[in-house]
């Protein structure tokens, strides 16, 4: 089946067998390497993309489904493959506070935290906001929660909690 | 394994592994025809058509012996695998594949009956056992005894990138570009089984998704990838392991069951420690994991004794996981310490004080250096240690219980021989340096950078490095806290001996390969690493449930080399430390054999809610003993001691004492 | 994963007519359960059809109730302002699940209807009746941690995982259905089953029906409603066990009206209709919470692995009444 999407600020238009995942088809047909794939089952984050300007797994998204969506990888953050000179403050922020260690969670971690980043200054509340109704911020508790769903078996918490402290308080 | 980079060309196949579904027996029946006639898949490929491994090899390692036989030894086993145009039909064509069995009665799990054996060795080369004074008679007489077993269970490294080989034959040589900590080791496993010279297979793990020990030596998939890439010639082969199939095909470790008997006085002093530990491996291939060895070194006492004893059964082969040995042991040990400390009465750091030995308990030989009481004091300085209830169940703060607890840490210091590296001049000041080295994401591309420009009294930028090739030559593993010290060593004495051959402003082109040279001290001393860690748990006054706002570690670990990439590995050991301690869990179902909890949903490793404030220090100082840098290794201590210095904070919160791990809620709810 | 059909209509009706021609068809929402088990090979359908382009992804709120329409993403459904200030317990529930990125993905009539987690439902080389009807339970005997302690069944004692059926079936919501025969309303604790002889089914549900909307009546039980949920992990985990609770008090603190319902003890989510009759007319304080617990939980059935629930259900109740009563939410 025919599918027509924006990966990076690229136009793409490829049929897919509908079994394809976002993921597969951004990887192995796309060439886009930036989500990585450390389940392939929704289960550790490595594989989030920014979709329509929303955090997303692209594991469990079938490729056929997405028919339409602006997708944007770490990769399309930083402007593309060559993109180095023109680094995302958020990327920046991780090479600053040294947010990873292996780096394989490390493109899943940066589009989640912008994608948190969005969502708290929506004003959306989580597990650990004491007031539902009230304007959440940017505390450390609520980084960790909102984040919770970016596995690092590296352990590279400390630096990647850093990093988006800095970034929200640039930002707010 | 990233692809763009180390691509072996377009065009790959993809191959899909197919597992046993029986502990133990024979492949009856491979029934392709269903996968065959699925649009995409190519071939499949089971022990009937698979090319032939270890010809005129001894004793070959059966884990790599992959589709020779028909025998199954454990569920989970690689009995087929599909070769397909697409990850979609080959992932579908291996769901298509029928295999029947004769299966065969198959022991799984050890228990109150299994036949134990104390194997000759354990890893990599101890004694399995060990006595020194009449440990029995001492016990009698100690007027505290402290006699329990802890319990750890069996863990799955599950580095966050999957193992994943992409392998190529062009006729004579097999190239393999596959996510490994020591693609040495891999070329140099693989190449003999497939009769191939070592130089042959080509192996190259340019960016590596972390591993923990499980990506220390090829595993079957890599062989797997191997043969299919042979029997599909000039057509790259890719192989991505699913998260599932890792519970079963790359290495674990061990569930564990210490018996500790500690006997004091009652100031706490130590008159006796024994430590019996029953431990498992595979029927078919032996992993003795060093779970009492640490216990060997860390505290003096006149009567000592330490055994290993093995089950071997049916199941998939344990492996390397970080700080194999001390993690488990250490757990046991510093546990039954707090219990100590809580029967005498002494303060926990107190106690260790009281116990700690001149020199090396099991050797008599000096330590290079030994600076336990160090770490355990600036720990408790920065911890405000001092303000610390004696009693446990004695502070509260809201609906949380609140404890602290303290465990020691060590780790072996090694320096790995048999590393080599070459040091070629180039144009413009510049030198082309190639080591075996790999980069896991402990920045050992960094810090070997760093250590050649060092020894080469030139700026780092002059330096080009070329590593994480098995054609470099011989390199070991980045394993076992070795690897900057070991590949460090090899880097340096080439560079020396480059700069003793050809001068400080060579031509270009000249070039020097040289091996680490011995350190004869090193053979006079006990070479350790030593800790402190320091947790406080809170512990949910109803639901019971846990958390660790502090954790910090004091270590005394050699010359720090690069303190970002330092405080990283220690960060990291930490924390791995604490998911062990409140999370890991591998369930294996004796009836069937293989693990169950076999994802990341079901096996929990720590998030980054379940993180507090974790910190890491470290004393300065350097270690020639060891090594020509001062090194000695990072990349496990942090892991060591820290379960139980959580287990012994929720103790401390709560009053209640919980021996096996992971620690969690159900023991606390009331 | 088997070759399937995609087809994404914009109109419910064509929807149902799709999947209701084709046992061998499903609906699919956001993907973050089926495509999972696509994978697995827990299911293997020929047919897909795509329900998120249909509409039905608003939020309507009357004087009486909140109208969710099915494809509402449960983060926007959790950070809805009308839900945070009449339905806490709805918002709590949902912000407890999964991850940011799930939540941004999932459903709401996805969420209803995941299946279970137990671990060898979800490996097709064990038994298990509710994959594949009479090859066994492994369960039974095996890794029990997550396995159900209230109405489980020789054939299967699975719990149901989702975390917003619980608060839920507390509030008393409705499930719009549309079936080939129109549309039908389930009362949220009547949408999921027990196992009995059928653990294959899930739900009440036919073959076709889909769901539309779910319809949460305001109430000041529901205003004044929180969720409990006990995990291995402070977040990214399913629920050991889970309460939701709603409180009416009188002027003098008598407990005039209450709804309990817990997740990880049942095949669906319990609500604890005895417990709440102990505790209407009642004072409700520790003691009293925990006696009503226990009449709820005569005739639960536990072993070595799972006895911990009982406790924890205890726990997790009463911490949830002690929040309302302290004023949070
Ligand atoms: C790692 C992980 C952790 C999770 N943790 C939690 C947790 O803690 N708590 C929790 O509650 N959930 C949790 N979830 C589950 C998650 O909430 C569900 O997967 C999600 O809500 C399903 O919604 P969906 O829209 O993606 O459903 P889909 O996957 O699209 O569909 C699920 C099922 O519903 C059917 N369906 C979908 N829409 C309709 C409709 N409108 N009418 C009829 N049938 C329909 C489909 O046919 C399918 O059978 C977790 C998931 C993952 C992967
Ligand atoms: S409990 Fe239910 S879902 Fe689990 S194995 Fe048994 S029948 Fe299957
Ligand atoms: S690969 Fe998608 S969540 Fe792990
Ligand atoms: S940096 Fe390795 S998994 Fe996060």
């Amino acid at each position: 089946m025919s599918v027509q999407l924006s990966v990076d600020g690229r136009r793409v238009d490829v049929n897919v067998d509908p079994r394809t995942t976002l993921l597969d088809l951004l990887r192995e047909r796309l060439d886009v390497i930036a989500p990585k794939k450390g389940c392939d089952h929704g289960q550790c984050g490595s594989c989030t993309v920014l979709l329509d300007g929303r955090r997303h797994l692209t594991c469990l998204a079938l490729a056929v489904a997405q028919d339409g969506a602006e997708i944007v990888t770490a990769e399309g953050l930083a402007g593309g493959p060559d993109g180095e000179h023109d680094l995302h403050a958020m990327q920046r922020a991780f090479l600053e506070h040294d947010g990873y260690q292996c780096g394989y969670c490390t493109p899943g971690q940066i589009c989640s935290a912008v994608g948190m980043l969005a969502e708290l200054a929506d004003g959306h509340p989580s597990h650990v906001s004491p007031d539902l109704t009230a304007a959440p911020k940017a505390t450390d508790e609520e980084i960790r929660e909102r984040m919770s769903g970016n596995l690092c078996r590296c352990g590279a918490y400390v630096g990647i909690l850093a990093a988006i402290r800095q970034s929200a308080q640039a930002s707010a | 394994m990233e692809h763009r980079e180390g691509a072996l060309g377009k065009d790959a196949l993809t191959l899909w592994l197919v597992q046993s579904t029986i502990a133990r027996g024979r492949v009856l029946d491979v029934d392709a025809e269903a996968a065959l006639a699925h649009p995409g898949v190519v071939s499949v490929l089971d022990h009937t058509n698979a090319p032939i491994l270890g010809q005129g090899v001894d004793e070959p390692d059966l884990e790599l012996m992959v589709l020779q036989s028909t025998e199954v030894r454990f569920r989970g086993q690689v009995v087929a695998a599909v070769l397909a145009e697409s990850a979609e039909a080959a992932r579908e064509g291996a769901a298509l594949v029928r295999v029947s069995y004769a299966e065969q009665d198959a022991e799984v799990e050890f228990g109150p009956d299994t036949t134990l054996e104390i194997p000759d060795k354990v890893n990599p080369d101890y004694d399995a056992t060990s006595d020194d004074g009449d440990v029995d008679a001492a016990l009698a007489q100690a007027e505290v005894v402290v006699d329990q077993t802890y319990r750890t269970p069996y863990e799955h490294n599950n580095p966050l990138e999957p193992h994943a080989t992409t392998a190529l034959w062009d006729g004579e040589r097999l190239r393999l570009v596959e996510a490994s900590q020591g693609p040495y080791a891999v070329a140099s496993s693989l190449a003999p089984l497939l009769g191939l010279d070592v130089a042959d297979v080509v192996v190259t793990s340019p960016y590596v998704g972390g591993g923990f020990g499980s990506k220390g030596m090829a595993h079957a998939p890599a062989m797997t990838a191997a043969l299919a890439a042979i029997t599909a010639p000039r057509r790259p082969v890719r192989l991505a392991v699913t998260r599932q199939q890792m519970f079963a095909l790359t290495g674990y470790r061990t569930r564990t069951v210490s018996h500790f008997r500690l006997g004091a006085r009652p100031d706490g002093v130590l008159v006796a420690i024994d430590h019996d530990v029953v431990e498992q491996t595979s029927r078919w291939k032996e992993f003795a994991e060093q779970t009492a060895t640490s216990t060997r070194t860390m505290y003096a006492a006149e009567n000592r004794r330490t055994v290993h004893r093995l089950a071997r059964l049916d199941v998939a082969v344990p492996s390397f996981m970080r700080a194999p040995g001390e993690m488990p042991g250490m757990f046991a040990h510093e546990v039954a310490m707090d219990e100590l400390a809580v029967a005498c009465g002494v303060d926990p750091i107190v106690l260790r004080e009281r116990n700690e030995p001149t020199v090396d308990p099991e050797t008599g030989k000096p330590f290079s250096r030994r600076r336990l009481v160090e770490c355990l004091q600036r720990g408790a300085e920065l911890f405000d240690w001092a303000e610390r209830p004696d009693d446990a169940r004695s502070r509260a703060d809201g609906v949380w219980w609140v404890g602290t607890g303290v465990a020691s840490s060590t780790y072996p210091a090694k320096v790995m021989p048999a590393n080599q590296a070459t040091v070629t001049s180039c144009e413009a000041g510049e030198y082309r340096v190639e080591v075996g080295a790999v980069d896991i994401g402990t920045g050992s591309r960094t810090a070997m950078k760093q250590i050649a420009a060092d020894a080469l009294g030139v700026d780092p930028s002059c330096v080009q490095l070329e590593m994480a090739d098995s054609s470099i030559g011989p390199a070991t593993v980045a394993g076992g806290s070795s690897g900057t010290a070991s590949w460090g060593a090899a880097v340096v004495a080439a560079a020396q001996l480059f700069r003793a051959d050809h001068g400080d402003s060579p031509d270009p082109g000249l070039q020097t390969t040289a091996s680490a040279a011995d350190i004869p001290a090193a053979e006079d001393h006990a070479l350790h690493s030593f800790g402190a860690i320091f947790a406080e748990v809170r512990v949910h006054r109803w639901t019971g449930e846990l958390r660790v706002p502090r954790l910090l570690g004091v270590f005394s670990a050699g010359r720090i080399v690069n303190p970002v990439l330092a405080r990283s590995q220690f960060y990291g050991g930490l924390i791995m430390g604490l998911s062990s301690g409140l999370h890991e869990d591998s369930y294996r179902d004796p009836r069937f054999g293989h693990v169950v909890t076999q994802d990341l949903a079901s096996y929990h490793v720590a998030a980054h809610a379940d993180i507090g404030d974790v910190r890491a220090e470290w004393l300065d100082e350097e270690d020639f003993v060891v090594s020509p840098m001062g090194t000695r290794g990072l990349g496990e201590i942090g892991i060591v001691g820290t379960a139980a210095a959580i287990a012994n904070a929720a103790f401390h919160a709560t009053g209640v004492r919980v021996r096996s791990l992971p620690v969690t809620a159900d023991s606390f709810v009331s | 994963m088997r070759p399937f059909a995609y087809h994404r209509p914009a109109d419910p009706a064509e929807a149902v007519a799709l999947v209701a021609a084709d046992p061998a068809a499903s609906f699919l929402g956001g993907g973050t359960n089926l495509v999972d088990h696509l994978k697995l090979g827990v299911t293997r359908p020929g047919t897909l059809v795509d329900v998120t382009g249909l509409g039905l992804d608003t939020v309507e709120q009357t004087d009486a109730s909140l109208r969710i329409g099915t494809n509402v993403r449960n983060s926007d459904l959790a950070a809805h302002p009308a839900l945070r200030a009449g339905w806490p317990a709805v918002s709590r529930a949902l912000l407890a699940g999964a991850s940011g990125q799930i939540r941004n993905q999932a459903t709401t009539g996805g969420n209803l209807l995941q299946r279970t987690r137990c671990v060898y439902f979800q490996d097709v080389t064990t038994p298990c009746n509710k994959r594949e009807s009479g090859s066994g339970c492994s369960a039974i005997g095996g890794y029990g941690r997550y396995n159900a302690v209230l109405g489980a069944s020789g054939q299967c004692v699975a719990t149901h995982p989702s975390d917003l059926a619980v608060a839920l079936a507390a509030l008393d919501a409705v499930v719009v259905v549309l079936g080939p025969d129109g549309e039908r309303r389930i009362p949220a604790t009547e949408l999921h089953r027990l196992p009995e002889e059928h653990p294959e089914h899930d739900t009440t549900l036919r073959h076709g029906e889909l769901i539309t909307a779910v319809e949460l009546p305001s109430s000041p039980l529901a205003a004044r409603s929180t969720y409990q949920k006990a995990r291995d992990r402070a977040s990214y985990a399913f629920a050991l066990v889970s309460a939701a609770v709603g409180l009416d008090l009188d002027e003098d603190g008598t407990v005039r009206d209450v709804r309990i319902a817990w997740g990880g003890v049942a095949h669906k989510p319990w609500r604890a209709t005895r417990a709440e009759d102990a505790l209407r007319g009642e004072q409700p304080t520790e003691d009293a919470v925990r006696a009503a617990v226990d009449i709820e939980l005569t005739g639960a059935n536990t072993d070595d692995q799972s006895a911990y629930k009982l406790p924890m259900v205890r726990a997790t109740t009463t911490y949830a009444v002690h929040r309302l009563l302290e004023g949070s939410r």
